[in-house]
């Protein structure tokens, strides 16, 4: 196991209106029912004794969680390396302190949700929390603690990536242009009025490609490569799990362990409670991650489609969509062939 | 070669690195800033390697570790000590071992 990730908390300092996990930071009942810290150190032990190499914290917003420094400090004194998922906003003096005595051995990433008050706050959803954010990132990069950006810029702040991108490039960390996230997920738990508000804040699969042509030639090229590495011949049938599922195993605030970040089908996950990580890694998920797929549809569609190698349809996407495992996601279809289509790909011989 | 290396000296691991065993390889983890070149990287100690550090215990001076590695390898004595002093050196320019200090 390389990389273990662990969701410190479902609760988040921010409203970010296309987010998928964000309970009130106050949110009672999942105070109640969070792992505790000794909770979280005894998997975060049993995590290095199966050899893993490093930690990612993830949330919610992991730095609301009480003992975070606590627990940093528990993960790194393990030898284990940190990637910390934040929007910054937390990132006091404190915060500094620790990093720059113990680093993480990774680069923080932060998401920034736009460039301008406005827009920052229009997917945010919490007044402060630009100034907040953008403070905590002058924090970090005054005193030289490696982290990285990832921009979630939504239709507020579309006409800011060019800003963003300067922006990004500024940072001595960063390889490359930053991560957009673009084909937004629905809420892990199934929240459908949540789902409702995500669903149309989502861009057509027209837009997507326009927003793709943006980019040039040259990343249009590679991403044609891209497709063509990852197109598959039409023979997957009834697998089920052609994702990265199992790879990253995930431990929820609540102490399941589950086969990817977005992956909560109730069936599909195990209870760190009552159960080591040991019996789930070498048992549990091997035998979900053979399981196959049963509904006809999926098996007729998805299971011959050359573009599966790089569709977002995954069985995590599909209970999102639709509260089962196998069930074609519409809107990850069109934008799969979409992009095949814009790249030429759709046209191409398989080979 | 021009050592830091001393062979009266008793050499241990820094308290600013965590060594992890894993599937049969040494791995040294930094722990504050400052250890090892490269903050991204871990450094990794193969099977005489880790049989060195193994020995880095704060009772043995380097000169009596050589000794003893000298009667159980089946190599040539100047090989084993300029490799095994090779190696401290390298671990001690990355602060990941220090020298101990009689009291």
């Amino acid at each position: 196991m390389a990389q273990l990730d662990m969701e410190l908390t479902e609760r988040c300092n921010n409203n970010c209106i296309h987010c998928y996990i964000n309970l009130p930071e106050n949110d009672r009942h999942a105070l109640d029912n969070e792992l505790s810290t000794d909770d979280i150190k005894d998997i975060l032990k049993q995590a290095e004794k199966l050899g893993c190499l490093a930690v990612r914290f993830t949330g919610g917003e992991p730095l609301v969680k009480k003992d975070f420094k606590d627990i940093y400090l528990f993960a790194r004194q393990l030898g284990l390396k940190v990637v910390l998922f934040t929007n910054a906003s937390l990132i006091d003096d404190e915060m500094i302190r620790l990093f720059s005595h113990i680093p993480p051995l990774k680069e923080i990433e932060i998401t920034v949700y736009g460039m301008t008050q406005s827009s920052y706050e229009a997917v945010s959803g919490v007044k402060g929390s630009f100034k907040k954010a953008f403070e905590g990132i002058r924090r970090l990069n005054a005193a030289k603690i490696p982290f990285i950006v990832k921009g979630a810029l939504l239709s507020s702040g579309a006409h800011e990536q060019k800003a963003f991108e300067t922006f990004a490039d500024h940072i001595p960390w960063m390889k490359g242009k930053p991560d957009n996230i673009v084909l937004l997920d629905l809420s892990g738990r199934r929240d459908l009025k949540k789902n409702d508000k995500i669903r149309k804040l989502r861009i057509s699969p027209d837009e997507h490609v326009r927003r793709l042509m943006n980019n040039g030639k040259k990343l249009i090229e590679e991403g044609r490569r891209f497709q063509k590495t990852f197109r598959v011949a039409p023979d997957n049938g009834d697998r089920l799990f052609t994702c990265g599922a199992g790879k990253n195993l995930c431990v929820d605030a609540y102490g399941n362990l589950q086969a990817c970040l977005l992956l909560r089908h109730p069936d599909t996950v195990y209870d760190l409670k009552k159960g080591t990580l040991k019996d789930a890694f070498q048992n549990f998920f091997p035998e979900l991650l053979s399981k196959k797929a049963e509904n006809p549809e999926f098996i007729k569609r998805c299971g011959k489609c050359e573009l599966r190698g790089f569709c977002e349809q995954c069985p995590a996407k599909s209970w999102m969509e639709h509260g089962t495992l196998d069930t074609p996601v519409e809107y990850y279809c069109r934008m799969a062939h979409a992009e095949a289509e814009m790249t030429g790909l759709d046209k191409d011989e398989i080979g | 070669m021009n050592s830091k290396i001393n062979s009266g000296s008793v050499y241990v691991p820094s308290d600013e690195v965590v060594a992890r065993e894993i599937e049969g390889e040494l791995i040294i983890v930094p722990l504050t800033s400052g250890v090892g070149n490269m903050e991204d990287e871990l450094y990794t100690l193969n099977e005489t390697g880790k049989d060195i550090w193994s020995r880095l215990d704060g009772k043995r001076n380097l000169r009596s570790i050589l000794d003893q590695l000298k009667t159980e390898y089946d190599m040539d004595s100047q090989t084993i000590e300029e490799d095994a002093k090779g190696l401290l050196e390298e671990l001690l320019i990355r602060k990941m071992i220090v020298e101990k200090r009689s009291k």
